[in-house]
Protein backbone atom coordinates (compact mmCIF):
# COMPACT_ATOMS: atom_id res chain seq x y z
CA UNK A 1 0.00 0.00 0.00
CA UNK A 2 1.41 3.37 -0.91
CA UNK A 3 2.22 5.82 1.84
CA UNK A 4 -0.40 8.40 2.75
CA UNK A 5 0.38 10.88 5.54
CA UNK A 6 -3.28 11.63 6.27
CA UNK A 7 -4.11 7.94 6.68
CA UNK A 8 -1.04 7.36 8.85
CA UNK A 9 -2.00 10.20 11.17
CA UNK A 10 -5.42 8.69 11.82
CA UNK A 11 -3.74 5.96 13.88
CA UNK A 12 -3.90 6.41 17.61
CA UNK A 13 -0.81 8.01 19.16
CA UNK A 14 1.23 5.47 21.17
CA UNK A 15 3.55 8.00 22.83
CA UNK A 16 1.86 10.75 24.85
CA UNK A 17 2.46 14.38 25.66
CA UNK A 18 3.52 15.20 29.19
CA UNK A 19 7.00 13.74 28.77
CA UNK A 20 9.85 15.97 29.98
CA UNK A 21 12.09 16.11 26.90
CA UNK A 22 13.24 19.67 26.07
CA UNK A 23 11.14 21.84 23.75
CA UNK A 24 11.97 21.04 20.14
CA UNK A 25 13.79 17.76 20.87
CA UNK A 26 14.14 15.35 17.96
CA UNK A 27 13.87 12.12 19.92
CA UNK A 28 10.13 12.10 20.75
CA UNK A 29 9.48 12.75 17.07
CA UNK A 30 11.53 9.66 16.21
CA UNK A 31 9.68 7.61 18.83
CA UNK A 32 6.15 8.58 17.85
CA UNK A 33 6.93 8.01 14.19
CA UNK A 34 8.41 4.56 14.75
CA UNK A 35 5.49 3.53 16.97
CA UNK A 36 3.00 4.82 14.40
CA UNK A 37 4.50 2.30 11.97
CA UNK A 38 3.09 -0.53 14.09
CA UNK A 39 -0.14 -2.02 12.82
CA UNK A 40 -2.72 -0.63 15.27
CA UNK A 41 -3.93 -4.12 16.24
CA UNK A 42 -0.44 -5.26 17.24
CA UNK A 43 0.94 -4.79 20.72
CA UNK A 44 4.49 -3.79 21.50
CA UNK A 45 7.05 -4.18 24.23
CA UNK A 46 9.45 -1.27 24.26
CA UNK A 47 12.77 -1.16 26.03
CA UNK A 48 15.09 1.77 26.32
CA UNK A 49 18.72 2.22 27.19
CA UNK A 50 19.41 4.94 29.74
CA UNK A 51 19.11 8.18 27.82
CA UNK A 52 17.41 11.57 27.75
CA UNK A 53 14.45 9.69 26.36
CA UNK A 54 14.34 7.18 29.18
CA UNK A 55 14.71 9.61 32.07
CA UNK A 56 12.19 12.04 30.58
CA UNK A 57 9.50 9.65 29.39
CA UNK A 58 9.37 7.37 32.40
CA UNK A 59 9.41 9.35 35.65
CA UNK A 60 7.54 7.42 38.28
CA UNK A 61 4.55 7.31 38.37
CA UNK A 62 4.26 8.81 34.91
CA UNK A 63 4.92 7.01 31.66
CA UNK A 64 4.55 8.52 28.21
CA UNK A 65 4.44 5.01 26.71
CA UNK A 66 1.06 3.44 26.06
CA UNK A 67 2.75 0.11 25.37
CA UNK A 68 4.66 -1.99 27.89
CA UNK A 69 7.96 -0.34 28.67
CA UNK A 70 11.08 -1.60 30.40
CA UNK A 71 14.13 0.33 31.40
CA UNK A 72 17.04 -1.75 32.54
CA UNK A 73 20.42 -0.03 32.22
CA UNK A 74 22.62 1.92 29.84
CA UNK A 75 24.48 -1.13 28.57
CA UNK A 76 21.82 -3.75 28.07
CA UNK A 77 18.78 -2.59 26.10
CA UNK A 78 19.72 -5.13 23.40
CA UNK A 79 19.94 -7.98 25.92
CA UNK A 80 16.75 -6.96 27.75
CA UNK A 81 14.58 -6.87 24.65
CA UNK A 82 16.14 -10.17 23.44
CA UNK A 83 15.08 -11.83 26.69
CA UNK A 84 11.54 -10.56 26.43
CA UNK A 85 11.27 -11.65 22.83
CA UNK A 86 12.52 -15.14 23.73
CA UNK A 87 10.04 -15.45 26.60
CA UNK A 88 7.24 -14.36 24.27
CA UNK A 89 8.18 -17.01 21.73
CA UNK A 90 8.17 -19.69 24.41
CA UNK A 91 4.79 -18.61 25.77
CA UNK A 92 3.35 -18.34 22.30
CA UNK A 93 4.47 -21.89 21.50
CA UNK A 94 2.67 -23.14 24.60
CA UNK A 95 -0.46 -21.28 23.61
CA UNK A 96 -0.31 -18.91 26.58
CA UNK A 97 -0.39 -15.68 24.53
CA UNK A 98 -2.74 -14.98 21.67
CA UNK A 99 -1.90 -11.40 20.76
CA UNK A 100 0.85 -10.45 18.35
CA UNK A 101 3.63 -8.53 20.03
CA UNK A 102 6.48 -6.61 18.45
CA UNK A 103 9.74 -5.80 20.22
CA UNK A 104 11.40 -2.42 19.89
CA UNK A 105 14.44 -1.03 21.69
CA UNK A 106 15.36 2.65 21.67
CA UNK A 107 18.74 4.06 22.56
CA UNK A 108 20.55 7.34 22.12
CA UNK A 109 23.96 7.35 20.49
CA UNK A 110 25.67 7.02 23.87
CA UNK A 111 23.65 3.91 24.72
CA UNK A 112 24.04 2.49 21.22
CA UNK A 113 27.36 3.48 19.61
CA UNK A 114 29.22 3.24 22.94
CA UNK A 115 27.86 1.78 26.15
CA UNK A 116 25.21 -0.63 24.86
CA UNK A 117 27.20 -1.69 21.84
CA UNK A 118 28.10 -5.22 22.91
CA UNK A 119 24.58 -6.17 23.94
CA UNK A 120 23.21 -4.69 20.72
CA UNK A 121 25.77 -6.64 18.71
CA UNK A 122 24.81 -9.86 20.53
CA UNK A 123 21.10 -9.32 19.99
CA UNK A 124 21.62 -8.68 16.28
CA UNK A 125 23.84 -11.71 15.84
CA UNK A 126 21.39 -14.02 17.63
CA UNK A 127 18.72 -12.78 15.25
CA UNK A 128 15.88 -12.00 17.66
CA UNK A 129 12.72 -10.77 16.00
CA UNK A 130 13.17 -7.18 17.09
CA UNK A 131 14.10 -3.68 16.00
CA UNK A 132 16.75 -1.58 17.63
CA UNK A 133 16.25 2.13 16.96
CA UNK A 134 19.09 4.51 17.64
CA UNK A 135 18.00 8.13 17.91
CA UNK A 136 21.31 9.70 17.10
CA UNK A 137 21.87 13.18 18.53
CA UNK A 138 25.63 12.86 18.39
CA UNK A 139 26.63 13.33 22.04
CA UNK A 140 25.69 12.50 25.65
CA UNK A 141 23.06 15.21 25.86
CA UNK A 142 21.37 13.95 29.03
CA UNK A 143 24.44 14.52 31.19
CA UNK A 144 25.52 17.80 29.59
CA UNK A 145 26.75 17.41 26.01
CA UNK A 146 29.77 15.15 26.38
CA UNK A 147 31.27 13.72 23.19
CA UNK A 148 30.41 10.17 22.13
CA UNK A 149 31.84 8.02 19.35
CA UNK A 150 28.98 9.39 17.26
CA UNK A 151 29.96 13.05 17.71
CA UNK A 152 31.21 14.44 14.39
CA UNK A 153 34.78 15.54 13.76
CA UNK A 154 35.44 19.10 15.05
CA UNK A 155 32.16 19.40 16.98
CA UNK A 156 32.31 21.45 20.16
CA UNK A 157 31.15 19.50 23.23
CA UNK A 158 31.95 19.88 26.93
CA UNK A 159 34.57 17.11 26.70
CA UNK A 160 35.94 18.23 23.34
CA UNK A 161 35.87 21.97 24.02
CA UNK A 162 36.97 24.29 21.24
CA UNK A 163 39.84 26.56 22.23
CA UNK A 164 43.54 27.20 21.79
CA UNK A 165 44.39 23.56 22.55
CA UNK A 166 41.97 21.56 20.39
CA UNK A 167 39.64 22.45 17.49
CA UNK A 168 36.69 20.49 18.90
CA UNK A 169 36.45 16.71 18.68
CA UNK A 170 39.67 15.27 17.29
CA UNK A 171 38.23 11.97 16.10
CA UNK A 172 35.80 11.16 13.33
CA UNK A 173 32.24 9.90 13.75
CA UNK A 174 31.87 6.13 13.93
CA UNK A 175 29.80 4.67 11.08
CA UNK A 176 27.46 2.51 13.14
CA UNK A 177 24.95 1.86 10.36
CA UNK A 178 27.63 0.07 8.33
CA UNK A 179 28.76 -1.87 11.40
CA UNK A 180 25.18 -3.09 11.79
CA UNK A 181 25.13 -4.10 8.12
CA UNK A 182 28.20 -6.20 8.87
CA UNK A 183 26.09 -8.23 11.31
CA UNK A 184 24.33 -9.76 8.31
CA UNK A 185 20.86 -8.96 9.61
CA UNK A 186 17.97 -8.82 7.14
CA UNK A 187 17.22 -5.11 7.50
CA UNK A 188 19.27 -2.02 8.31
CA UNK A 189 18.37 1.56 7.44
CA UNK A 190 19.49 5.10 8.01
CA UNK A 191 16.87 7.85 8.04
CA UNK A 192 15.69 11.13 9.54
CA UNK A 193 12.67 13.47 9.41
CA UNK A 194 11.90 14.79 5.95
CA UNK A 195 8.79 16.49 4.53
CA UNK A 196 5.82 14.16 4.90
CA UNK A 197 7.76 11.53 6.90
CA UNK A 198 7.51 8.93 4.15
CA UNK A 199 11.12 7.81 4.39
CA UNK A 200 11.23 7.20 8.13
CA UNK A 201 7.70 5.75 8.31
CA UNK A 202 8.25 3.20 5.57
CA UNK A 203 11.63 2.20 6.97
CA UNK A 204 10.21 1.79 10.46
CA UNK A 205 7.41 -0.39 9.10
CA UNK A 206 9.86 -2.59 7.21
CA UNK A 207 12.16 -2.80 10.23
CA UNK A 208 9.30 -3.90 12.50
CA UNK A 209 7.74 -6.38 10.11
CA UNK A 210 10.86 -7.96 8.61
CA UNK A 211 11.24 -11.26 10.50
CA UNK A 212 14.50 -11.28 12.43
CA UNK A 213 16.72 -8.53 13.79
CA UNK A 214 16.59 -5.06 12.29
CA UNK A 215 18.40 -1.83 13.00
CA UNK A 216 17.26 1.72 12.32
CA UNK A 217 19.55 4.72 12.72
CA UNK A 218 17.58 7.97 12.98
CA UNK A 219 19.28 11.35 13.08
CA UNK A 220 17.42 13.21 15.84
CA UNK A 221 18.80 16.74 16.31
CA UNK A 222 19.22 18.24 19.77
CA UNK A 223 18.74 22.04 19.82
CA UNK A 224 20.65 22.42 23.12
CA UNK A 225 23.70 20.42 22.15
CA UNK A 226 23.85 21.42 18.50
CA UNK A 227 23.16 25.05 19.31
CA UNK A 228 20.38 26.11 16.97
CA UNK A 229 16.95 27.66 17.54
CA UNK A 230 14.33 25.00 18.33
CA UNK A 231 12.08 25.87 15.39
CA UNK A 232 14.87 25.00 12.91
CA UNK A 233 14.73 21.23 13.42
CA UNK A 234 13.40 20.38 9.98
CA UNK A 235 15.83 22.79 8.31
CA UNK A 236 18.72 21.02 9.99
CA UNK A 237 17.65 17.50 8.98
CA UNK A 238 17.04 18.65 5.41
CA UNK A 239 20.50 20.23 5.27
CA UNK A 240 22.07 17.06 6.72
CA UNK A 241 20.52 15.05 3.91
CA UNK A 242 21.12 17.56 1.10
CA UNK A 243 24.79 18.00 2.01
CA UNK A 244 25.13 14.18 2.21
CA UNK A 245 26.35 14.45 5.80
CA UNK A 246 23.53 12.01 6.68
CA UNK A 247 22.55 10.05 3.57
CA UNK A 248 19.30 8.10 3.54
CA UNK A 249 19.64 4.47 2.56
CA UNK A 250 18.58 0.96 3.44
CA UNK A 251 20.25 -2.41 3.28
CA UNK A 252 18.00 -5.40 2.68
CA UNK A 253 19.64 -8.82 3.02
CA UNK A 254 23.02 -7.21 2.48
CA UNK A 255 21.99 -5.26 -0.63
CA UNK A 256 22.33 -1.47 -0.47
CA UNK A 257 19.61 0.84 -1.79
CA UNK A 258 19.89 4.60 -1.89
CA UNK A 259 16.65 6.20 -0.68
CA UNK A 260 17.32 9.78 -1.71
CA UNK A 261 19.75 11.59 -3.97
CA UNK A 262 19.84 15.38 -3.55
CA UNK A 263 19.12 17.26 -6.78
CA UNK A 264 22.12 19.46 -6.00
CA UNK A 265 24.53 18.25 -3.36
CA UNK A 266 24.99 21.28 -1.12
CA UNK A 267 28.37 22.30 0.33
CA UNK A 268 28.90 20.97 3.85
CA UNK A 269 29.34 24.57 4.99
CA UNK A 270 25.58 25.09 4.65
CA UNK A 271 25.01 22.42 7.30
CA UNK A 272 27.83 23.62 9.56
CA UNK A 273 26.81 27.26 9.61
CA UNK A 274 23.33 26.39 10.83
CA UNK A 275 24.71 25.10 14.16
CA UNK A 276 26.68 26.72 16.95
CA UNK A 277 28.67 23.55 17.69
CA UNK A 278 30.52 24.10 14.39
CA UNK A 279 30.73 27.92 14.47
CA UNK A 280 34.52 27.95 15.07
CA UNK A 281 35.04 26.10 11.79
CA UNK A 282 33.81 29.11 9.86
CA UNK A 283 36.23 31.60 11.42
CA UNK A 284 39.12 32.96 9.33
CA UNK A 285 42.14 30.67 9.54
CA UNK A 286 40.01 27.56 10.08
CA UNK A 287 39.10 26.95 6.44
CA UNK A 288 41.12 23.73 6.60
CA UNK A 289 38.53 22.24 8.96
CA UNK A 290 35.69 22.82 6.53
CA UNK A 291 37.82 21.44 3.69
CA UNK A 292 38.66 18.36 5.73
CA UNK A 293 35.01 17.80 6.60
CA UNK A 294 33.98 18.22 2.97
CA UNK A 295 36.62 15.68 1.91
CA UNK A 296 35.32 13.17 4.46
CA UNK A 297 31.71 13.66 3.40
CA UNK A 298 32.60 13.32 -0.29
CA UNK A 299 34.53 10.11 0.31
CA UNK A 300 31.69 8.50 2.27
CA UNK A 301 29.11 9.64 -0.26
CA UNK A 302 31.04 8.17 -3.20
CA UNK A 303 31.55 4.91 -1.30
CA UNK A 304 27.82 4.75 -0.65
CA UNK A 305 26.94 5.47 -4.29
CA UNK A 306 29.19 2.61 -5.33
CA UNK A 307 27.63 0.25 -2.76
CA UNK A 308 24.16 1.22 -3.98
CA UNK A 309 25.11 0.61 -7.60
CA UNK A 310 24.52 4.28 -8.42
CA UNK A 311 28.06 4.80 -9.65
CA UNK B 1 0.57 -5.21 46.79
CA UNK B 2 -0.50 -1.74 45.81
CA UNK B 3 -1.62 -1.03 42.29
CA UNK B 4 -2.32 2.64 42.79
CA UNK B 5 -2.77 4.75 39.71
CA UNK B 6 -0.53 7.71 38.88
CA UNK B 7 -3.20 10.24 39.83
CA UNK B 8 -3.16 8.90 43.40
CA UNK B 9 0.60 8.69 43.80
CA UNK B 10 1.95 11.96 45.17
CA UNK B 11 4.00 13.45 48.00
CA UNK B 12 1.34 12.68 50.60
CA UNK B 13 1.41 8.86 50.40
CA UNK B 14 3.91 6.68 52.24
CA UNK B 15 6.40 4.15 50.92
CA UNK B 16 4.00 1.36 51.90
CA UNK B 17 1.48 2.61 49.39
CA UNK B 18 3.67 2.96 46.35
CA UNK B 19 3.65 0.17 43.80
CA UNK B 20 6.05 -2.74 44.22
CA UNK B 21 9.33 -2.09 42.44
CA UNK B 22 7.88 1.25 41.34
CA UNK B 23 6.07 -0.45 38.48
CA UNK B 24 3.52 1.62 36.59
CA UNK B 25 0.30 -0.25 35.85
CA UNK B 26 -1.25 2.04 33.26
CA UNK B 27 0.04 3.20 29.87
CA UNK B 28 0.27 6.88 29.01
CA UNK B 29 -0.05 8.26 32.57
CA UNK B 30 2.24 11.15 31.56
CA UNK B 31 -0.89 12.68 30.08
CA UNK B 32 -1.56 14.04 33.57
CA UNK B 33 1.57 16.17 33.39
CA UNK B 34 1.24 19.78 32.30
CA UNK B 35 4.30 20.70 30.26
CA UNK B 36 2.52 23.67 28.72
CA UNK B 37 3.72 25.87 31.57
CA UNK B 38 7.30 25.64 30.24
CA UNK B 39 6.26 27.77 27.29
CA UNK B 40 7.11 31.44 26.71
CA UNK B 41 5.70 31.66 23.19
CA UNK B 42 2.70 29.81 21.79
CA UNK B 43 1.43 28.80 18.37
CA UNK B 44 -1.83 30.24 17.01
CA UNK B 45 -3.49 28.91 13.91
CA UNK B 46 -5.39 30.84 11.30
CA UNK B 47 -7.91 28.23 10.10
CA UNK B 48 -8.70 30.40 7.06
CA UNK B 49 -5.16 29.91 5.82
CA UNK B 50 -4.81 26.27 6.85
CA UNK B 51 -5.13 23.89 3.89
CA UNK B 52 -5.15 20.74 6.05
CA UNK B 53 -1.96 19.47 4.42
CA UNK B 54 -1.10 17.92 7.82
CA UNK B 55 2.64 18.56 7.51
CA UNK B 56 2.70 20.21 10.94
CA UNK B 57 1.29 17.17 12.76
CA UNK B 58 4.16 14.64 12.64
CA UNK B 59 6.86 17.22 13.47
CA UNK B 60 5.50 18.08 16.91
CA UNK B 61 7.67 16.58 19.67
CA UNK B 62 4.84 16.99 22.19
CA UNK B 63 1.86 15.43 20.45
CA UNK B 64 0.14 18.82 20.67
CA UNK B 65 -1.57 18.88 17.29
CA UNK B 66 -4.50 16.50 17.58
CA UNK B 67 -6.08 14.82 14.58
CA UNK B 68 -9.87 14.86 14.66
CA UNK B 69 -12.16 11.94 13.75
CA UNK B 70 -12.59 13.30 10.23
CA UNK B 71 -8.82 13.30 9.74
CA UNK B 72 -8.40 17.08 9.98
CA UNK B 73 -5.98 18.79 12.34
CA UNK B 74 -7.57 20.33 15.40
CA UNK B 75 -6.72 23.18 17.75
CA UNK B 76 -3.38 23.08 19.57
CA UNK B 77 -3.26 21.17 22.84
CA UNK B 78 -1.68 23.86 24.99
CA UNK B 79 -1.55 21.58 28.02
CA UNK B 80 1.48 19.86 26.44
CA UNK B 81 2.81 22.33 23.83
CA UNK B 82 6.23 23.67 24.86
CA UNK B 83 6.29 26.42 22.22
CA UNK B 84 9.22 25.09 20.18
CA UNK B 85 7.89 26.62 16.95
CA UNK B 86 8.74 23.67 14.68
CA UNK B 87 5.13 23.47 13.45
CA UNK B 88 5.03 27.18 12.56
CA UNK B 89 8.29 26.87 10.63
CA UNK B 90 7.17 23.88 8.52
CA UNK B 91 3.70 25.15 7.60
CA UNK B 92 3.90 25.89 3.86
CA UNK B 93 0.94 28.28 4.05
CA UNK B 94 2.05 30.44 6.98
CA UNK B 95 -1.08 29.46 8.87
CA UNK B 96 0.74 29.23 12.22
CA UNK B 97 2.22 32.22 14.04
CA UNK B 98 4.17 32.13 17.29
CA UNK B 99 3.12 34.83 19.73
CA UNK B 100 4.15 35.78 23.24
CA UNK B 101 2.29 33.64 25.77
CA UNK B 102 0.70 35.87 28.39
CA UNK B 103 -0.29 33.88 31.44
S1 LIG C 1 5.08 24.87 19.09
FE1 LIG C 1 6.20 22.89 19.17
S2 LIG C 1 5.23 21.80 20.87
FE2 LIG C 1 3.82 23.46 20.31
S3 LIG C 1 2.42 22.54 18.82
FE3 LIG C 1 4.09 23.48 17.63
S4 LIG C 1 5.54 21.82 17.32
FE4 LIG C 1 4.19 21.17 18.99
S1 LIG D 1 1.04 22.70 8.05
FE1 LIG D 1 -0.17 24.57 7.98
S2 LIG D 1 -1.65 24.25 6.32
FE2 LIG D 1 -0.79 22.26 6.84
S3 LIG D 1 -2.24 21.41 8.35
FE3 LIG D 1 -0.63 22.44 9.51
S4 LIG D 1 -1.41 24.50 9.85
FE4 LIG D 1 -2.63 23.60 8.24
Amino acid sequence: MSYNLKEELKKEERFTGGHRMCAGCGSPIAVRTVLRALNPEDKAVVCSATSCLEVSSFMYPFTAWKDSFIHNAFENAGATISGVETAYKALKKRGKIDDTYKFIAFGGDGGTYDIGFQSLSGAMERGHDMVYVCYDNEAYMNTGIQRSSSTPHFADTTTSPVGAVIPGKLQKKKDLTKIMVAHNVPYVAQTTFMGNFKDISEKAHKAIYTPGAAFLNVMAPCPRGWRYETEELMTITKLAVDTCVWPLYEVIDGKYFLSYKPKTKLPVEDYLKAQGRFSHMLKPGNEWMVEKMQEEVNRHWIDLLVLCGEK
Amino acid sequence: MSNLKAKDINETITWKEITLGCSVFEGGSAELVNTGDWRTIKPVIDMEKCKQCMLCVPVCPDMSIPVEEDGRRGEFNLFFCKGCGICAKVCPFDAITMIKDEK
